[in-house]
């Protein structure tokens, strides 16, 4: 293992944690639906791809800023979210874990194959004049962007935490993650529910969407690379656990920099399999300690 | 097992068999090879899938291991492509072990056992693509050596034949399970697992015997397809597409039957020939159309395609 100074080991760890506020907010409604509804959404990675499609068609043909378009496609992808599990998953689940997990399959499988259909294989990625900047923070240099989407996406995080303890509806979706039949008889409409909480689910995407879209590409299997990770985050954050998402999503930003720092970039993404594979077979209620 | 259970294995594999006697065009004998290939795969899925209701997301795993072995074991060390071949089996099937030994012993169920199925073939396609003796991302050429001995045919005819006689020696090993203890046993895992475990029957055991003959079946298909194809790279051999395919067959043809994954690969690779030469060369159509399929078999039981037409001849 080579040795570099300190201060492109703490640049690596500081673009890691910016790089991981956005993980986690992909990891956000992964683990929130998870929370939900107790599926795992295998679809999630192909919502994150459509996502970044929109966020470029929005670029490409009506020249809208990938930061503006966060205000146009969080409520589209709230809608399709909610359209998703109201008229696909929930009818085909009857509350069987292997039909869920194979409809989302389906869905991902339709999702990004309709992209490769439609945008063929070619890699794309927006030109803005903002891509390259950088900020000068002590001896480090952060990439603007990334910097951008590490406060967005705590933003999102709070905005989120607001909606679930002080609203109406963010009593409903707790009521309904923690006792469904309960939640039921007092009123709530549990399918209405679970579609909202899906449809916040695919709306966190968006805005991940159009952080990432900046400083990263887009071709139809760039939600696969995002899934396992979002995976890895909500395993290790325990799955359903909101601030364990946030905090998962940081510390895997971390290793998967350091490890691309001192084995390389294709080597670095083994990291995250490894630990995914780890904390799932010697500790599936996370880290943090959220039961399962 | 009785001869009635081994007549309709029989009378499938001598119907196909005559195959190659009526068509000879290249690319169709090379469409029929891919489908075996596939429905082999699909078959190994269906042991641990279909009987047992242990959802794999990474049959790649053993495909890939089952390739790259066989294909190795002949361009770096010089062995004969046959006992290569064996070992390409019993390699995949080892890995097959050590991964149910890993997520059986900790308890991994369901969604849980998908993911981390998946994670495992994702390593598998990292390191296959990053090491030197896989060939890296360059991938693998297998010398082009057209003798028997060396297990390459003039004609795609005899591969024909191999391939079947794979898929039928398979198809005699799922019936022979089914009408054994460890299917019983296996079934009564996938239906509910405690009440398995409650009457006695060491779930770890059955589940562990049965993902190490899965995997086995999916190393084959995958050394049958370097032995065929005489080229490998990570995402063919580890890719998502196998693990997907090895899947969708056996869930569209009916999973835990015998002939299932067989129909459904049939199925599979129907439509999609039938896609391209209606849509011509754009990528992704013909999986979109097993995507939907998939949402719809699950959506509407029973859920595959056998069961669909059952249930309206019943009507």
């Amino acid at each position: 293992m080579r040795a570099f100074p300190l201060e492109i080991v703490l640049e690596s760890v500081a673009n890691g944690l910016l790089t991981g506020a956005v993980y986690g907010l992909v990891a956000l409604g992964l683990t929130l639906v998870y929370g939900v509804l107790h599926i795992i959404n295998f679809a999630h990675g192909a919502l994150l791809t459509l996502a970044m499609y929109a966020a470029w068609v929005a670029w490409s043909a009506f020249g809208l800023d990938p930061y503006l378009a966060i205000l146009p496609l969080v409520p589209i992808f709230f809608a399709l979210g909610y359209a998703v599990q109201r008229f696909v998953i929930g009818p085909a689940s009857r509350g069987d874990d292997s039909n869920i997990l194979l409809v989302t399959l389906g869905l991902s499988i339709v999702v990004e194959n309709a992209m490769l259909a439609v945008f063929r294989s070619d890699t794309l990625s927006v030109q803005v004049p903002y891509a390259m900047e950088v900020i000068e923070v002590g001896p480090m240099l952060l990439s603007f962007p990334r910097v951008i989407g590490f406060g967005v996406a705590f933003v999102v995080a709070a905005v989120l935490f607001v909606i679930l303890t002080l609203t109406d509806t963010g009593r409903a979706i707790r009521a309904v993650a923690k006792e469904r039949t309960g939640a039921a008889l007092v009123g709530i409409d549990v399918n209405h529910v679970y579609a909202v909480t899906f449809g916040i689910g695919a709306a966190c995407l968006a805005v991940a969407a159009c952080l990432l879209l900046p400083s990263f590409y887009v071709n139809p299997r760039v939600g696969n690379a995002f899934v396992l990770v979002a995976f890895t985050i909500v395993v290790l954050g325990g799955m359903g656990s909101v601030p364990g998402a946030l905090l998962g999503g940081l510390v895997i930003g971390v290793v998967e920099s350091l490890s691309g720092l001192y084995f390389g970039d294709s080597l670095g993404q083994l990291g995250i399999f490894v630990i995914f594979i780890l904390v799932l077979l010697f500790r599936p209620t996370g880290l943090f300690g959220a039961k399962a | 097992m009785t001869a009635k259970d081994l007549l309709p294995i029989a009378i499938f594999a001598i119907l196909a068999a005559l195959l190659p006697v009526f068509v000879t065009a290249g690319t169709w004998l090379n469409f029929a090879v891919f489908t075996l290939i596939l429905c082999l795969a699909a078959q190994g899925w269906n042991i641990l899938g279909g009987y047992g209701g242990q959802y794999s997301f990474g049959h790649a795993a053993f495909f890939g291991t089952g390739a790259y072995v066989a294909a190795i074991l002949q361009t770096r060390l010089g062995i004969n492509p046959y006992p290569g071949f064996l070992a390409g089996i019993a390699a995949a099937a080892v890995i097959g072990w050590i991964i149910g030994f890993l997520s059986f012993r900790s308890g991994l169920r369901g969604s849980y056992f998908a993911l981390v199925t998946l994670a495992f073939a994702e390593v598998f396609r990292v390191l296959a693509n990053a090491a030197e003796f896989t060939g890296g991302a360059a991938g693998l050429l297998i010398k082009l050596d057209v003798r028997p001995e060396n297990f390459q045919f003039a004609s795609r005819g005899v591969f024909f034949w191999v391939a079947l006689g794979l898929v039928t020696v398979v198809l005699v090993i799922t019936r022979a399970l089914e009408r054994s203890r460890l299917g019983a046993q296996l079934v009564a895992v996938r239906e509910n697992e405690d009440a398995a475990r409650a009457l006695g029957v060491d779930v770890f055991r059955v589940k562990l015997s049965a993902i190490t003959l899965s995997a086995g079946i999916t190393g084959a298909a995958g050394a049958l397809y370097a032995q065929y194809f005489l080229y490998l790279d990570s995402s063919i051999a580890y890719g998502t597409w196998i693990s997907v395919e090895a899947l969708l067959a056996p869930i569209i043809g009916g999973a835990g039957t015998v002939f299932g994954p067989v129909i459904g690969g049939i199925i599979l690779h129907s439509l999609s020939e039938f896609t391209k030469s209606l849509v011509g060369r754009i990528p992704g159509v013909d999986l979109v159309i097993f995507g939907v399929l998939l949402i719809l078999v699950v959506r509407f039981p029973p859920r595959d395609i056998p069961g669909v037409i059952r249930a309206w001849r019943k009507r």
